[in-house]
């Protein structure tokens, strides 16, 4: 026998998996972000096939059927989740407030976004004045009182669904600044952007096709977690009764709705809050999942 | 005196990793007497650092450390506790790390650093451990010691550090020092410095100090014991004349052609190499993990492998004499 | 240090400044303050005599400017709904205010911090996955629901708190707990990950090397540099809580500057809306600026630069 006739042990064979096969065992190892991608993928078709699933007009008032509690508590199966203070069907008024939760969590994220990685990605990649005085209004951002702002404004545009997606919109882009301004900053320096600079590439041209592929993930993970943060302001701001206006089903609404009847009825309080916190939970996870899985070498 | 300070016999290290175990350290058996300067010599992730920190206890908890014999002064270190281990840490065997400029706690001033040991171990008051950092601080050179003490370590260059560093693994005297390729992150200039400052030292204090290095023109002046590292493994170890003069593991013949002699190495000749990469450790290993390198390599290296022992004078390999006079004949 | 503390100083009054603008022009941008004071049943003439009265019928600059000025000498104006002075209202409110932000500060760094260090102490232990999965849970709970769901476990069920008001220390609880569990989760992730990333570091090999117990090792070398990055969080927080100090204030019926400010916004009363954004605005500068300078001063080497 010959050195040459077996491989020698020593020697193993160490080509491991490519990227994707890492990437999606990654992903289908990642328990937080399986489960936080399901719920708000099952909560999205909720909101997506609000009509067909809603047993009842969400609007539809029914004063001889008012309070009905739900039937774990005794109620009937006409209306699962009972009714509230104005005989409007609870299930069907959940189902549709899916539909503004994240529509308002979608579209703030991204207006949001947009203005964040736009200034984010200019102070990161150039600098200078720039940097400065995108830092300065990220300070001014964060110095300002987010919910006593967005209320004022809200009660003096008048609580409609545009005017909160708008208001949040303008006012939660200050984690995307900090955010795409430290990613790019970081990726600025590399080799692959001087060279790209090198080879004659515009600035426009470095910025999308050189520096935004790399910083993508980053912004992944801020997107969800802007979303969770409307989310849970729209719902504070209707809470207080100076966000969405009656009668549109929102979370935030039901549950101050529900704080009236707090002490007989608590499943009205408890349910579009437990929902509520649900949601916000998936949307973490997923969030956080993404992280840990763009980010390997950020895994503890 | 002639007992050992430290004995040390088949030391083993296993880290679990993703898909098995890692045999990072295999089998390592050494002796230090007091006074006596060990030199571990091998390349990056040959085990030597992690075999430093396994003798100071100091490993991190998921590797598993097996031996017959790990001893110092007659102390059992494999059967220790943690208790014993810090009372010995830093009074009686102390170490110096590579990463001068990171091993320093950025929060507190270079005399809180140095007195801690003393504090901890020896009941001295405050001021007598601050005269006794002054007097280690202007021994190993730093001027203006006295006012250094307030100062914080980003105040200091690499060298400086390295030197306090040198001074507080010396406050309680200790018996035996580890120091992990000390130079490494300094300056080409300040690196001889600090070698022979520390070399001089132990002499001085009749310290015995294992010095873990890859230069082995720092071994061929300061070591009295050589042992060779490789992969986990000593290949070879003896007293610094045997191994320099008559090298016998082919692995150590080719680390020392890799570096130039002055008056050995012919000028315009080409310095050695050792072709091929270190194998994986994952999983079983058997026979001579050189084998995959070694241009003598046979079939029988993968089985048990014989030691030689003539003297002190020790190494591994299937070949009696390790092929050096095959070597020396074609040379 | 002096430099710097200058420096930081100039940066704090410039976002005081173009805060107040903003938030001058937003409620400027609102729409016709003389007829929110006028009322609803006042006539065309009540309200065009009204505007020239308070000068709305001014350019804008100089309106800010002019309020800016009443501003800096303390003077907000006049609240439209308690026909006060509005500074006197504010500062009357902001003891609860206050209080309830110490307090739920203080609740947020003694849960948090241990928490995070016994998280950072033994990874992926039950107590890591405990504090991993508070903090999960704390980012997503709605505050308002959380405050409704201690309200009718600790106040209606059980009866052990008051539901609501605040003239023991008793009615302080629940709020501090609801206000303080909304800056924990961050307070613990950053001791944690802070905690993880000093205890691997060279010098943490250094203090165990010189034979160092691991409770010194722990506090005195380890948690002593961790520490300093949760102090600007800490008061990052500090400055939302007051912010958000709105929400738990309505749920809790504490008449704090919250409080005040939930009521103007619904009564329109722009003069206590208006101050009370710049009052909340300025607590934030103010405890961003003190984490700066503590800052410094915990990391020599800030100190010395």
């Amino acid at each position: 026998m010959t050195m040459t006739d077996t491989p020698d042990p020593l020697l193993k064979d160490i080509i491991g998996p490519t990227p994707s096969q890492m990437l999606r065992k990654r992903v289908f190892g990642h328990q937080g972000l399986l489960i936080g991608a399901s719920v708000v993928g099952l909560l999205l078709l909720v909101a997506i096939f609000a009509p067909l699933l809603a047993p009842h007009d969400p609007y539809a008032q029914s004063l001889m059927t008012r309070m009905q509690p739900p039937v774990f508590l005794g109620g009937d199966w006409n209306h699962p989740l009972g009714t509230d203070h104005l005989g409007r069907d609870y299930l069907s008024r959940l189902i549709y407030g899916a539909r503004v939760s994240l529509m308002i969590g979608v579209i703030a994220a991204l207006i949001s976004g947009v203005i964040g990685t736009a200034m984010g990605v200019a102070a990161g990649y150039f600098g200078g004045r720039v940097d400065m005085v995108v830092t300065f209004l990220i300070n001014v951002r964060l110095a300002m009182p987010v919910v006593l702002v967005a209320l004022a404004v809200v009660a003096i545009l008048g609580g409609s669904l545009q005017v909160v997606i708008m208001v949040l919109g303008l006012l939660l882009w200050d984690r995307f600044a900090v955010v795409m301004r430290a990613s790019t900053l970081q990726v600025r320096g590399r080799e692959y952007v001087a060279a790209a600079r090198a080879i004659g590439a515009s600035t426009p041209r470095v910025i999308l096709s050189e520096i935004m592929p790399n910083i993508a993930n980053n912004l992944i993970v801020v997107v969800t977690l802007e979303m969770a943060h409307a989310i849970l302001l729209e719902a504070a701001l209707s809470f207080l009764g100076l966000g969405v206006q009656p009668p549109t089903p929102s979370w935030g609404l039901m549950v101050s709705e529900g704080k009236n009847m707090m002490l007989f009825e608590p499943w009205m309080v408890l349910i579009p809050g437990a929902v509520l916190f649900v949601l916000v939970l998936a949307i973490n996870l997923m969030g956080d999942g993404l992280r840990d899985v763009t980010a390997p070498e950020n895994r503890s | 005196m002639d007992k050992p300070l430290l004995s040390v016999r088949n030391l083993t290290l296993d880290i679990p990793v993703g898909g098995g175990t890692l045999h990072a350290v295999r089998g390592i058996d050494f002796d230090l007497k007091r006074g006596e300067t060990l030199c571990i010599v091998g390349e990056s992730g040959s085990g030597k650092s992690l075999t430093s920190l396994a003798l100071m206890g100091l490993l991190g908890k998921t590797i598993k450390r097996s031996a017959d014999e790990m001893a110092f002064d007659g102390i059992d270190l494999t059967r220790a506790n943690a208790r014993t281990m810090r009372s010995l840490r830093g009074a009686r065997m102390s170490m110096i790390f590579q990463e001068p400029m990171t091993s320093l706690n950025p929060a507190y001033t270079i005399g809180d650093q140095l007195t801690e040991a003393l504090l901890l171990h020896k009941s001295v008051g405050k001021d007598a451990a601050r005269a006794r950092a002054i007097e280690l601080l202007e021994k190993v050179g730093i001027t203006a010691a006295a006012s250094r003490l307030s100062q914080y370590p980003h105040q200091l260059s690499g060298g400086l550090r390295q030197r306090v560093m040198i001074a507080m693994a010396l406050m309680c005297e200790p018996e035996l020092i580890i120091a992990d390729e000390p130079t490494t992150a300094l300056d080409v200039t300040i690196q001889a410095q600090i070698l022979r400052l520390l070399y001089d030292l132990g002499r001085e204090m009749n310290m015995a100090m294992i010095l873990i290095t890859h230069d082995l023109g720092v071994v061929a002046r300061v070591a009295d014991k050589v042992a060779v590292m490789y992969a986990g493994e000593l290949v070879e170890t003896g007293s610094a004349t045997e191994v320099f003069n008559t090298p016998s593991h082919p692995y150590t013949r080719g680390l020392l052609r890799c570096i130039p002699l002055p008056g050995k190495t012919e000028r315009g000749s080409t310095l050695g190499t050792i072709p091929g990469i270190v194998p994986s450790l994952i999983g079983d290993v058997a026979g001579c993990a050189f084998r995959t390198r070694c241009p003598h390599a046979v079939p029988a290296c993968r089985g048990e492998i014989p030691r030689h022992a003539t003297e002190g004078h020790v190494f591994r390999c299937v070949h009696a004499d390790g092929k050096r006079h095959a070597e020396e004949a074609t040379a | 240090m002096l430099n710097f503390i200058l420096k930081r100083l100039g940066l704090a009054v410039l976002v005081a400044f173009t805060v107040s603008f903003i938030s001058f022009s937003l409620l400027f941008m609102a729409g016709d303050p003389a007829v929110a004071l006028a009322g609803e049943t006042a006539s065309g003439e009540d309200i065009e005599a009204l505007r020239k009265l308070y000068g709305f019928d001014r350019p804008m600059l100089v309106q800010y400017g002019e309020w800016l000025w009443s501003a800096l000498r303390g003077d907000f104006g006049e609240s439209y709904y308690f026909r006060l002075p509005v500074a006197s209202l504010i500062a009357e409110r902001l003891s609860v205010t206050m209080t309830l932000g110490l307090c739920g500060i203080t609740f947020a760094l003694v849960t948090a911090v241990p928490l995070g260090v016994a998280a950072a102490i033994r990874p992926n232990s039950i107590i890591d996955r405990v504090a991993l999965f508070l903090s999960v849970a704390g980012q997503a709970m709605p505050s308002f629901w959380f405050g409704l769901i201690l309200i009718v476990l600790f106040a209606i069920k059980l009866g052990w708190l008051p539901p609501s008001g605040a003239s023991t220390p008793a009615h302080f609880i629940m709020p501090t707990i609801v206000l303080g569990y909304y800056a924990m989760p961050a307070i613990m992730r950053l001791t944690r990950a802070g905690m993880l990333d000093v205890l691997s570091s060279d010098y943490i090999r250094t203090a165990r090397a010189k034979g160092a117990p691991e409770m010194r090792v722990l506090f005195r070398h380890a948690l002593r540099n961790a520490i300093i990055p949760v102090v600007s969080l800490a008061a990052v927080q500090m400055g939302f809580m007051l912010g958000g100090s709105i929400v738990v204030e309505s749920i809790f019926a504490l008449h704090g500057a919250g409080y005040l400010a939930w009521e103007s916004i619904a009564r329109n009363d722009l003069p206590t809306v208006q101050a009370l954004i710049l009052v909340f605005s300025m607590f934030y500068i103010v405890f961003t600026f003190l984490a700066d300078v503590l800052n410094a001063w915990l990391d020599p080497r800030m100190r010395s630069s």
